[in-house]
């Protein structure tokens, strides 16, 4: 089961590794970590996606609120919040595909932000399911390098 | 919302200018400090220097950091003060790591200060640097790196309020020597403000209410209680729960003391190496009352096999415990004391029925006059065992004791009955061998009037032998009582049980003429010898006939003393449920 915990942190030095640390020295996984200031510049968001049963979420909870530096931690339960990632993917194109590349990024709304002649870099922002896709049906062109900014999320 | 009402905030006491060093040196004194155990070295030489100069704390010099390390835990666990221990840079602050990693596990309210290198050194790979904020993340409640020496009245208050509150836990502060230099005018807040901590639990009436539902209809229940106890100073409503409800009390080796042994419902304490008794009781209760305790793999063994029967009842202050090694059913975050005394106004004020437990209590103390602790009497050697009673019967069942780590840990546990809190002061989570001398001199720094000895292992002693010298010259009369078997014994009762007696690197003489009490000669080193060269009387004693006499001339020496008692080797520690079985599968014989 995979879960979207939101972190409330003081932004001090050494809270993420003392949040990440804490992952890894009880064995528990991370599949993205999101991290930076928020409006109030004293604190930090760090969202964090999480792989675990029911038992596994509920110490990973309880562990993250018992380190002294963070204020609060949200579990974000599907439906009740909105999330989005956004991907940066630099596609490797020729005259002949460029076009069905950029066509597929109309279809999908992603945005094209950097063409060379043998490449082009395309940002798209959404929810995992059409992140999902459009990195599906990019699987027939040659994908020359990705970075995800991991999820984001927030209570509706 | 803050305010800035000066009604409800009374302003920072604003002090005359010093150096970061001298600065913390006041901070220590305000928060009452009385003796820091401290070694000096370059990045902390600022610190010495202002120790120096103060007449408001003792400095105790140990002979290795982490002997200063485990002194100051013991004074920790031997007041419920923390202790402060101080170390250089470097190798000097990694030598604290073991402590810090004890502390950590046994909840030891402990404040860790180092020197760090000059703030434009950090990262450069400068002489004995070492990121020790990043090495210990994982082992303290909260660690600072001081940038700013404005900062450190702050810091310090809040790392004695972390410390202390809660579930207590170890805090260290890394000072890099430029803030030890800075000179500033310190401003002392007057409380501490943490928005991210708040150590308060309570728990609710309607909790309470309801477990008191649940007692009435217990027919066989029983207290299982911890270091929680203890660090909770709730050992008086604990006494005042068990004897209104009539429950037969097992303690883990953190609460030994939490509840009086010599008390008629005191089942002692159960786990691996625990009484029958306790272990059957817990295992066959059918309302387990878990109160400042984690179900430690020691305690619980299989821990799906645990406790089948009951109805568990989990009180911590620690809401990280509830649900970790073993589901509940009803846990409680809460402060002990708050939740015990008040279970016990409820009581009294609902007029809830008690259970009635008058045959449990038969049955289980049916089981503690059938399968007590006991040694052979009859053998002709001085056993660790036996030593153990005799020390208990000269000093009444009122002494402190510490341990190192081992089979003369358990039985230290075993034969002596405590009656009291804090006095049985050992590395438990951790199993730190080397804790027990260097523990016994912060205890008898925190306890000058109370014997302290150090029930120790020939294998663990050595691992903290230098401070002998601390005693001799800081004039601590710490005892050490080594139960020297010439082995590591619990590896070789293992070895025994598991491992068709291979020998494995646990013969600590010359394995081809192993001293005993039979061959007085082999015996590899000389302990009496090694203490008159640290200044320190010892003797040696092997006969039966002289252990008496022994025990009480350790006991009348004014100063410290090394009694070295030879014992043999084979003795196993019984009873034993192997790591990972259940109470089916205790060997009692």
């Amino acid at each position: 089961m995979r879960h979207t915990l939101s972190v409330l942190v003081e932004n001090q030095f050494g809270v993420l590794a003392r949040v990440v640390g804490m992952f890894s020295g009880r064995g528990f996984n991370i599949d993205t970590l999101n991290v930076a200031p928020t409006h109030d510049p004293s604190l930090s968001r760090i969202t964090v996606v999480v792989r675990g049963n029911e038992s596994v979420l509920e110490q990973i909870i309880k562990q993250l609120r018992k380190l002294v530096n963070v204020i609060e931690v949200r579990d974000f339960v599907a439906g009740q919040s909105v999330d989005r990632e956004m991907v940066l993917v630099k596609i490797g194109v020729d005259a002949r595909s460029r076009s069905e590349v950029i066509q597929i990024c109309d279809i999908f709304r992603a945005k094209i932000i950097n063409v060379a002649s043998d490449s082009i870099v395309v940002e798209i922002t959404g929810d995992e399911g059409k992140i999902n896709a459009f990195l599906g049906i990019l699987e027939g062109f040659p994908i020359l390098e990705q970075a995800r900014t991991g999820k984001l999320a927030m209570v509706r | 919302m803050k305010t800035e009402s000066v009604v409800s905030f009374p302003n920072p006491e604003i002090g005359p200018e010093m150096k970061g060093a001298e600065v913390v040196v006041e901070c220590l004194a305000r928060e009452g400090v009385e003796v820091v155990f401290a070694y000096p070295g370059g990045a902390s030489q600022e610190l010495h220097q202002a120790l120096a100069k103060t007449k408001k704390l003792r400095t105790i010099l140990p002979r290795h950091e982490q002997g200063g390390s485990f002194a100051a835990e013991g004074y920790a666990r031997a007041t419920g003060k923390p202790g402060v221990c101080f170390a250089t840079s470097g190798p000097g602050a990694t030598n604290l790591v073991t402590a810090i990693a004890d502390a950590y596990m046994d909840s030891t309210p402990l404040i860790a200060i180092t020197g760090q290198v000059y703030q434009k050194f950090i990262g450069k790979s400068a002489f004995q640097e070492t990121d020790f904020f990043g090495m210990t993340l994982p082992i303290v409640k909260h660690s600072y790196l001081v940038l700013n020496a404005e900062d450190l009245p702050r810091i310090f208050k809040e790392a004695f309020h972390l410390a202390t509150t809660g579930r207590p836990g170890p805090v260290v502060i890394d000072i890099p020597k430029d803030v030890q230099q800075a000179r500033i005018k310190p401003e002392y807040p007057a409380k501490v403000e943490m928005r991210s901590y708040n150590p308060e639990r309570k728990a609710t009436d309607d909790q309470l209410e309801e477990v008191l539902r649940l007692l009435a209809k217990a027919q066989k229940p029983v207290l299982y209680v911890g270091g929680g106890i203890v660090s909770g100073n709730a050992n008086d409503e604990l006494l005042a729960f068990a004897e209104r409800n009539q429950i037969p009390v097992a303690t883990t080796l953190m609460g030994v003391g939490a509840f009086p042994e010599t008390h008629p419902l005191s089942l002692k304490w159960f786990g691996m190496h625990g009484t029958v008794a306790g272990n059957w009781a817990v295992q066959q209760s059918d309302l387990l009352f878990a109160l400042g305790v984690r179900f430690d793999d020691r305690i619980t063994g299989e821990v799906s096999k645990f406790a089948p029967e009951a109805t568990i009842v989990h009180i911590d202050i620690d809401a990280s415990e509830h649900n970790k090694n073993k589901v509940v059913h009803y846990p409680i975050i809460s402060d002990v004391k708050h939740a015990l005394g008040r279970l016990n106004e409820l009581g009294k004020k609902l007029d809830t029925p008690v259970p009635d437990t008058t045959v449990w209590l038969e049955t289980v103390r049916g089981w503690m006059k059938e399968h007590p602790f006991r040694f052979d009497p009859d053998c002709p050697h001085i056993l660790a065992q036996e030593a153990i009673r005799v020390l208990f019967e000269l000093t009444k069942g009122e002494a402190i004791i510490t341990t190192g780590v081992g089979q003369h840990q358990m039985w230290a546990a075993q034969f002596y009955d405590y009656a009291n809190p804090r006095s049985y002061i050992s590395s438990l989570g951790l199993g730190a061998m080397g804790y027990g001398y260097p523990a016994a001199l912060g205890a008898k720094m925190a306890c000058p009037d109370k014997h302290v000895i150090d029930i120790d292992g020939d294998g663990s002693f050595v691992m903290n032998i230098q401070e002998l010298a601390t005693a001799k010259i800081e004039k601590i009369g710490a005892k050490a009582m080594i139960l020297n078997n010439q082995h590591l014994g619990m590896v070789v009762q293992w070895e025994d049980r598991f491992y068709n007696s291979v020998r494995g690197h646990t013969i600590l003489g010359d394995a081809s003429n192993i001293g005993s009490p039979d061959n007085i000669g082999g015996l590899y080193p000389n302990f009496v010898q090694i203490a008159a060269g640290f200044g320190v009387p010892g003797r040696m004693v092997h006969k039966k006939e002289e252990l008496r006499d022994a025990v009480q001339e350790m006991l009348d020496c004014d100063g410290p003393f090394l009694l070295d008692v030879v014992v043999p080797y084979t003795e196993h520690v019984l009873p034993m449920i192997p790591a990972g079985k259940t109470v089916a599968d205790m060997i009692i014989k």
